[in-house]
């Protein structure tokens, strides 16, 4: 870890604008990903500014019937909201899919969101790694890739994303807000907010420098049958193989959202017109123009066999 | 003492202490945290800095510069040493992989440096500073490519077991082509790491010429030893202390880098230094489970009688290592007249493989007792019913030598009794509930049962304690437990009336905890001492040694009744011995024995498997508390678990290196993968193995559930996966289309 100066920050205005006056600086909430990639020196920031008193921690109804989430949420709250386990199940089941209960009760809303992936050689800093170090290249290829992406992977970069909040989240069509430093606040829709890795895999969400992300509004409630399912080698504490967030509605129609195969969570929304005839047809529309490797081909028949699965039990 | 009769009666036969399941007597300092492990020793030196070791970021090949002049001058750095500081270092007996010094690299992680810094963040940062240059060469990274250079090889874990190279009974050969019912497959298992939760940590410091290191060790004498030998300097001049280790599983047999460059890092700074290696180290720096290939042929008779069985298996280590035993178990466990194992070695510069949890066994059953789970549906026949057909109570290659108890067939029979066994459907994927495929299995579980010579000192104290010193270790096992047991029941006295000093090396050498040798040799040794002890004080208190009796705090006899304290006097009384052993290990093969027993249900959609319920049938003779054989077992089961479904150190083989090194990356089982658990114990008592009548049971609980596992996964889906661990992506593509 580096040395580093610390200061806890008054307001997100504050925040955003501390954060742009220092290079190299971050936002610290729950630290659960941000600490532990510092003692490996994968981060290494000179100044982390604490947002966990900017009061982002409440949930509430908008006045489009939705509910806006608190960017301090913590993860544990989140999932154990009545109106989140009623209305938005899909979200409630990812985020108790995630870590475990430790990790929940500090983890936050937009921290998880902006979590980096766990591919292997990202954690080893003898290892060539376009993310860490760009330029350097990417080990990964042509290595252990079994739990790497097999969709929108690009010749610098095939790491996934690990969150399985945030699969739920693009499957609801939630909206990220911010504030920027000079005060003004956007509204960044989930499907642009995770980025492809491309050239710049490093670059992974549509943040600017020192954009603080506030809130995540979640549209209101789609009704339907709602699902997360992951799928790991190990029954808990362990990142998807793959994942599936879904949620259907009576007449076969619905939304579906994968987790475990892609730099960002992987929703096609052209594709959801196939899911009444099954998944099949669904997925393969869905994963239209994957490249896996050897390695992690398999994760292919095991989306549609998942997507299957959950579509068989929305059927009841 | 020697024990080379079997044993007859003796004090530890009235089990008013020993055999009964008391709670560990270290428990409390474990539950309140007041048990300190090697890193927490923070009373035993003054001025503690911290050191941080730098691994190698390269398979093999050379260090060609190391620029430290950063480092050295980052805040709070006392020291800073590297490899190419020093010519490359002895090795000890037990090491394979040189530990430190020179430019050579044989592995990735190899340590290069060790950095002392005021703290421990100060050193970790300084070490990130050490800017090195390497000249890479190409290594031999795969298991398979090198199969075709692999030569015979014999093995000797030096904590005894081993095998030859080859070994024949009758014509192999001849016998399978002529049988009636043949199997010739091939099975694999992955290199596996130790995970223990404790990693590798030492505290060093030098008081002139001498050496202290409080550490984390399963076996004190050869650690001391062995880092004399790679420091230069004599073993008198090394003190080794141990006395809580958080899990070794093996991985802490030998000597390892924590202590070598505590050691060096406290020369260099001048102070003592505590280091721990860091999670990501311990998969590449330290020692693991070597990966195996086995080919199994068995050929059989219409009867289900075998007739041949052969079993060989591949595996790899550095130059100078050993192969991985995979085929012991084969020479003994069923019958048959030809016969053929073989062992071969392929040059690999991955890190050092070596013991882990039931090395040979685990690994081994894992491949033959799925081969005879397939053998049995070939001919038709029950697996528990061909193996009850197979069994043996005589060594298979030296019939005039019995097994000294052999109570396989109870385990199984029992075993199918209580898991309902009856219940498992002969042709697979027959039962499913809901979107889940149930299946049964069994394997049998075998393990030799080693005996080493340990020895002990006991001393009674003038108020009727009794305190026992051994460099013994509790590696979690127990042995604190069962050596207080041990001398309360040899001394007549309450078990709180004992106290139990483990781990260190100015105590009597002892058996150490390894190869599930320690439980009954350590109390033998316990045992040996005591018997003298009571010499003693019955010569004291003038009775006649063969009458006295030790019971309540008292020495009896007759009508005469003398607190046992009083033979104490103001100095106390002490005894030492150790127990050795005669040649009972060569007229009887002495083993342990065990039904293993799962109910697994597989996702029909998904191929997840999930164990639901598991049962494991021991036959190892006496059992010293089964409250901590039981922990033992059910742990070992776990282990099993992890084998058979998740466990597998990704070998990166460009580079040369295991990729999923932390535990993150390489899974053991969590909480939620374990079901319900079941142990029992047949009552036995093997008056062969010691005079405690007991043998090992913490790796018998490991071997075979990986097979079990398979067997039951095989019976859910009707897939054979040959290839460990048995993860979704080796089903699913054979699974039922999805509706």
């Amino acid at each position: 870890m580096r040395p580093f100066t610390y200061e806890r920050a008054a307001s997100p205005a504050d925040a955003a604008r501390a954060a742009s006056r220092q290079p190299g600086a971050r936002f610290i909430a729950g630290g659960t990903n941000l600490l532990d990639l510092m003692k490996l020196q994968i981060e290494t920031p000179a100044h982390l500014i604490d947002v966990n008193r900017l009061g982002l921690d409440r949930i509430e109804p908008t006045p489009e019937g939705g509910l806006r989430i608190g960017a301090l949420v913590r993860n544990t709250d989140l999932a154990a909201d009545a109106r989140v386990r009623h209305d938005y199940g899909v979200l409630a089941r990812a985020l108790l899919a995630g870590a475990s209960g430790q990790l929940r009760n500090k983890a936050t809303t937009a921290g998880n969101l902006l979590q980096r992936t766990r591919c292997p050689y990202f954690y080893d800093t003898a290892q060539p790694c376009n993310k860490r170090q760009p330029g350097s290249g990417c080990a990964a290829i042509g290595g252990v890739t079994r739990q790497l992406a097999v969709i929108g992977a690009s010749e610098a970069c095939i790491a996934t994303h690990p969150s399985d909040m945030a699969v739920a989240m693009r499957a609801l069509d939630a909206v990220v807000e911010t504030v920027r430093a000079d005060g003004a606040t956007r509204r960044i829709p989930i499907a642009e907010f995770h980025r492809l890795p491309g050239e710049t895999p490093h670059v992974e969400t549509a943040l600017e420098a020192g954009e603080l992300i506030t809130a995540v509004t979640l549209p209101p409630p789609l009704g339907g049958h709602h699902a997360y399912r992951k799928v790991r080698d190990r029954a808990s504490y362990a990142f998807a193989l793959v994942s599936v967030a879904a949620v259907v509605q009576r007449d076969g129609s619905g939304r579906v959202a994968l987790g475990g195969v892609a730099h960002r969570p992987w929703r096609v929304e052209a594709a959801e017109a196939e899911l009444p005839r099954g998944a099949k047809r669904a997925m393969a529309a869905i994963l239209d123009g994957a490249r896996p490797t050897h390695e992690n081909a398999f994760k292919l028949t095991l989306a549609e066999r998942t997507l299957a699965s959950v579509l068989a039990e929305a059927r009841g | 003492m020697k024990f080379d009769t079997p044993a007859t009666s003796n004090p530890i036969d009235q089990l008013r202490v020993v055999g009964q399941p008391v709670d560990r007597i270290d428990g409390p300092l474990k539950t309140t945290g007041t048990a300190p492990y090697a890193y927490e020793r923070h009373d035993v030196a003054r001025d503690q800095a911290y050191g941080y070791v730098l691994g190698a970021g390269i398979g093999k090949g050379r260090v060609a510069a190391m620029d430290t002049a950063a480092a050295k001058a980052a805040p709070g750095v006392i020291a800073v040493v590297t490899t190419l500081d020093m010519p490359r270092l002895g090795k000890g007996e037990m090491n394979t992989a040189f530990l430190f010094g020179g430019a050579e690299i044989q592995h990735y992680h190899q340590a290069i440096a060790v950095v002392v810094a005021e703290s421990f963040e100060q050193a970790r940062d300084a070490a990130a500073m050490i800017r090195t240059r390497y000249v890479r060469e190409p290594g031999r990274f795969d298991l398979a490519a090198e199969a075709p250079k692999a030569q015979l090889a014999s093995a000797d874990s030096g904590e005894g077991s081993g095998a030859p190279q080859e070994d024949r009974t009758g014509d192999f050969e001849g016998a399978f082509a002529q049988a009636a019912v043949t199997l010739d497959e091939t099975y694999s298992t992955p290199d596996e790491s130790h995970a223990m939760m404790e990693p590798h940590a030492t505290i060093a410091a030098w008081e002139g010429e001498k050496l202290t290191v409080w550490t984390s060790s399963q076996m004190i004498a050869w650690g001391r030893r062995d880092l004399a030998k790679t420091l230069g300097i004599p073993a008198e001049n090394v003190r080794f202390d141990s006395p809580y280790i958080g899990g070794g599983f093996g991985g802490k047999l030998f000597l390892r880098a924590d202590a070598v460059l505590a050691a060096l890092g406290a020369k260099a700074a001048g102070r003592s230094v505590k280091l721990a290696l860091t999670r990501p180290l311990i998969a590449n720096n330290t020692t693991h489970r070597p990966a195996t290939i086995q080919r199994i042929r068995i050929g059989a008779g219409r009867d289900g009688r075998i007739t041949a069985i052969a079993h060989e298996s591949l595996s790899g280590d550095l130059p100078e290592g050993q192969p991985e035993t995979a085929v012991s178990q084969t020479r003994l466990l069923y019958a048959g007249a030809n016969r053929l194992t073989a062992l071969r070695l392929a040059v690999l510069d991955l890190p050092e493989g070596n013991s882990m949890r039931a090395p040979g066994e685990a690994p081994g059953l894992m491949a033959l007792e799925m081969a005879m789970d397939e053998m049995a549906e070939r001919l038709g026949m029950d697996p528990i019913d061909f193996r009850i057909v197979n069994d043996t109570q005589v060594d298979p290659e030296h019939a005039e030598r019995p097994f000294s108890q052999r109570q396989l067939v109870q385990c199984l029979r029992i075993g199918a009794e209580r898991f309902g066994w009856n219940r498992r459907s002969a042709t697979p994927g027959q039962r499913r509930e809901g979107q889940w495929l149930v299946g049964l299995g069994m394997a049998a579980g075998f393990r030799n049962n080693l005996v080493m010579k340990s020895g002990a000192r006991v001393r009674l104290h003038g108020n009727g304690a009794v305190t026992v010193e051994t460099d013994m270790t509790d590696i979690g096992t127990g042995s604190y437990t069962i050596i207080a047991q041990t001398a309360a029941e040899m001394m007549g006295l309450p078990l709180e009336k004992v106290t139990v000093r483990l781990g260190d090396s100015d105590f009597p050498v002892s058996s150490g905890s390894g190869g599930q040798f320690g439980g009954n040799s350590s109390t033998a040794g316990v045992y040996a001492a005591c018997v003298k002890l009571r010499e003693a004080v019955a010569r004291r208190l003038g009775f006649n040694s063969a009458e006295a009796r030790f019971e309540g705090g008292q020495v009896r006899a007759g009508n005469r009744s003398v607190p046992l304290g009083q033979a104490a006097g103001e100095a106390g009384l002490t005894a030492e011995d150790q127990m050795e052993y005669g040649d009972l290990a060569e007229r009887y093969q002495q083993s342990t024995f065990a039904g293993h027993f799962v109910e697994v249900a597989v996702h029909a959609a998904t191929g997840e498997t999930r164990v639901r319920r598991m049962l494991a049938v021991c036959a190892a003779g006496r059992i010293l508390n089964p409250k901590s054989a039981r922990s033992q077992v059910i742990g070992a089961m776990t282990m099993g678990v992890g084998a058979a479904l998740m466990e597998e150190l990704a070998v990166d083989k460009r580079h040369g290196f295991f990729v999923n090194h932390d535990l993150a990356g390489y899974e053991v089982p969590v909480h939620a993968d374990i079901p319900h658990q079941e142990v029992i114990f047949l009552d036995e008592t093997d008056p062969i193995s010691s005079p405690m009548k007991a043998k090992g049971v913490g790796e018998l609980g490991i071997c075979g559930v990986g097979a079990a596992v398979a067997n039951a996964v095989y019976n859910a889906t009707g897939l054979r996966v040959r290839d460990y661990p048995i993860t979704l992506d080796k089903l699913l593509d054979r699974l039922p289309e999805l509706a």
